[in-house]
């Protein structure tokens, strides 16, 4: 029987259900039903390692808690610094390279090739191998800085000043060649006729690069900054393997103190309602940050 | 063909029926373990299979796998902590009958390790477990540096006592310190490598085996979970604080997140003079001297007391096991002094009293004798099923005041029993 013999009698509407249908259940069983089921245990005391214990409902108490906890506020500052720095120097880190790369030179493919291999690698590779850079008596990063600049003996994840750098520096290493791609993208996109018609009019470089380059790729740098955005706010492996959230809690990101209040300490009630707040936080500034891009976008 | 594969079949049928799965740490003494059961399985036919988790995920898989009910093991080798865990949710199986029936009994087995790593309420006669593996916190020196005579006389004319096993806590820092940025062979050398790690239990169990030799105390011992005065007493701050000196003089540059391997590694290397880590190392340690390193052994040193930070487990049945007639048949064989004997033998720390008080134990190896003087004086952390929730905020305070530097020892005790409060109350006992 042929495909067409199969379907006929089904509306177009009824093929696109079949279609998007496994798509679907799959969605709600590892998406939707978790995050339901997760609301549903943040108004309860559950612990889920204690067998046998019923859950109780308490309310608001559990989202209360974890507001009024002056711990949980500092892992909240420790990853918006990690944000803030990782986005900032990725956004001038991954522009300033595309635009590199956007000029046609000897060994551009190659180049390309090589800066984008460390968002190849896996989070908890790089976090690994990161930590035997930073070794401040063999690692190769503290050498290169000695060589320019004499520090003497300094540890990168050792010292409370220095660990969120530490952090930022691999996540930038490892991040800013997706930032770049994009932007690349971005750029390519751009008209030559807009930049042969700038020449005309006689504008400079620099009003070139304000006027048509950064306008034409700020969209699109917005949008890899987006997607940077929401994966640091998760971000968990890389970290873990490289200070373990120390010294102290000097490097504990919020999502490294929540796998620990669920699956560590199994305070399963109040970690959903942690995560809950996590999840609308992200999504709020997520949708606030998407409607200001389309604006920019549509200017 | 159909007879091939109805054979076939019902081989690995009945090899499955005949095998269990034991799950420990990957370490040296699970290689042993491994060597050992190798009689056991010529004996009864059964096949043992072996997970050897990592140390930094070991708890993690562990207690993932008991909360969930898991058959992936039929034995398990639990860290003593767990036993409180392992009794009350019902992840392990009750010995006593089976001991009973099989004429095992605890008090041929070191008081120390039964007490620790068996019981549950502790101290009472209910048996999780069967004493596997005794350990405790302990030193390894660099006995050939010390043996320097120039290095002797210099450090006696600078403290006036003579360079060897330190005699407390003060010596040790001494000692250390003397060995700081000290350049011998042309090479930098550094004092101690001692836990200092942050994700798991290392800095607690590093820090306690300070807090412990001061004297330091979890709670009232009239009134249990009073903590107040006891865990954040004057001796326990002053241990607090000279664990944070210990780093900061000694430690070598990068020593900041630490634990067995790291200190193994720094030692091994010939960075330090001094480790800290577990007896379970030390078959390893001794027979890896090579290139002019000798290596010399030490309990803890006392300060205020003699104490050592207990490490060490037990052999438990999961209660999910399918399988628990063949497991408790291991146990069994286990609990035999000739099968303690050989475990000892081939670098497993047993428990049994007829190896301990063989006369030729305290020789039997350049370890033994410290290993018994420690497990005279062993303390635990503490042993309640909520465990877990109680070493992580003392792993975040301790990391923070003693690596990052951060507030003062007394604001990180107060800290950790205000955490603990919490923790013993959503759990009911205060």
């Amino acid at each position: 029987m042929s495909v067409k013999k199969k379907f006929k009698g089904l509306s177009d509407k009824a093929v696109g259900w079949l279609f998007i249908g496994p798509t679907v259940l799959l969605l709600l069983a590892i998406n939707i039903y978790p995050l339901v089921y997760a609301i549903k245990m943040s108004f309860t005391n559950f612990y889920a390692n204690k067998i046998g214990r019923e859950p109780q409902f308490v309310g608001l108490k559990n989202y209360i808690k974890v507001l009024n906890k002056e711990a949980i506020w500092e892992k909240m500052q420790v990853t918006a610094s990690f944000m803030f720095w990782t986005l900032l120097l990725q956004a001038i880190i991954g522009l300033g390279l595309a635009l590199l790369l956007n000029r046609k030179f000897k060994g551009n493919e190659l180049l390309t090739t090589l800066i984008v291999l460390p968002m190849m690698l896996s989070p908890a590779v790089v976090g690994v191998f990161w930590t035997y850079l930073y070794n401040p008596q063999v690692g190769l990063f503290n050498y290169v800085v000695n060589f320019f600049y004499d520090l003497g003996s300094f540890d990168m994840i050792g010292s409370s000043t220095l660990a969120p750098w530490a952090i930022v520096i691999v996540d930038t290493w490892m991040w800013t060649p997706f930032t770049m791609l994009i932007c690349l993208a971005g750029l390519r996109s751009v008209p030559n006729y807009l930049y042969e018609a700038a020449e005309v009019d006689r504008a400079s470089k620099w009003q070139q690069f304000i006027y048509i380059t950064l306008p034409s790729v700020l969209p699109f740098l917005l949008l890899a900054l987006l997607f940077r955005g929401i994966e640091n706010f998760k971000m968990f492996d890389m970290v873990v393997e490289l200070t373990s959230g120390g010294p102290g809690s000097a490097t504990e990101l919020a999502s490294i103190n929540l796998k620990r209040e669920a699956f560590e300490k199994w305070k399963t009630g109040y970690s959903s309602a942690f995560a809950v707040i996590l999840f609308v936080t992200i999504f709020g500034f997520g949708n606030v940050y998407v409607k200001v891009m389309n604006k920019i976008k549509e200017r | 063909m159909i007879l091939l594969f109805v054979s076939l079949f019902s081989f690995s049928v009945n090899s499955n029926a005949k095998s269990i799965t034991l799950g420990w740490a990957a370490w040296d003494p699970a290689n042993a373990l491994q060597e050992l059961t190798k009689e056991f399985t010529s004996e009864t036919g059964i096949e043992v299979n072996f997970e050897f988790v990592p140390w930094p995920n070991f708890a993690d898989r562990m207690l993932n796998e008991l909360n969930n009910k898991g058959k992936t093991f039929d034995l398990l080798i639990g860290d003593s902590q767990w036993i409180g865990a392992g009794a009350v949710y019902g992840h392990y199986v009750k010995l006593n009958d089976f001991f009973d029936k099989e004429g095992i009994s605890m008090s041929d087995f070191s008081p120390a390790t039964v007490y620790a790593y068996s019981t549950w309420p502790k101290g009472s006669e209910n048996y999780y477990a069967l004493p596997a593996m005794g350990d405790a916190l302990a030193w390894a020196y660099r006995k050939d540096w010390f043996d320097r005579p120039e290095l002797k006389s210099e450090f006696k004319k600078k403290h006036g006592y003579d360079l060897g096993v330190p005699a407390d806590w003060n010596q040790l820092h001494d000692m250390c310190s003397f060995f700081q940025g000290r350049e011998i062979d042309g090479q930098k050398r550094y004092g101690a490598a001692i836990n200092t790690e942050r994700g798991s239990e290392g800095i607690t169990m590093g820090v306690t085996a300070a807090m412990y030799a001061w004297g330091m105390e979890y709670e009232n011992p009239n009134k249990p979970y009073d903590m107040e005065g006891y865990f954040n007493s004057p001796q326990a701050v002053e241990a607090v604080e000279f664990y944070r000196k210990l780093y900061e003089d000694c430690a070598p540059p990068g020593h900041s997140d630490a634990y067995m391997v790291a200190n193994l590694d720094a030692y091994k290397s010939g960075q330090v003079a001094f480790q800290m880590n577990w007896y379970a190392f030390w078959p390893g340690v001794s027979k890896e001297d090579s290139g002019g390193r000798v290596s010399g052994f030490f309990a803890n040193p006392k300060q205020n007391v003699a104490a050592a930070t207990l490490g060490g487990q037990g052999i438990s049945v999961v209660k999910y096991s399918d399988k628990q007639d063949l497991a408790l048949e291991y146990i069994k064989w286990f609990a035999r002094p000739d099968v303690q004997q050989k475990w000892w033998d081939l670098g497993g720390y047993s428990c049994h009293n007829d190896v301990l008080n063989s006369p030729s134990f305290p020789t039997s190896t350049v370890y033994a004798q410290g290993f018994l003087d420690s497990m005279g004086i062993v303390k635990d952390f503490w042993q309640e099923p909520t465990f877990v929730e109680l070493m992580l905020p003392m792993q975040e305070a301790i990391h923070d005041y003693v690596v990052n530097g951060k507030g003062t020892a007394k604001g990180a005790l107060d800290k950790i029993i205000e955490e603990w409060v919490e923790v013993f109350e959503a759990d009911g006992k205060l």
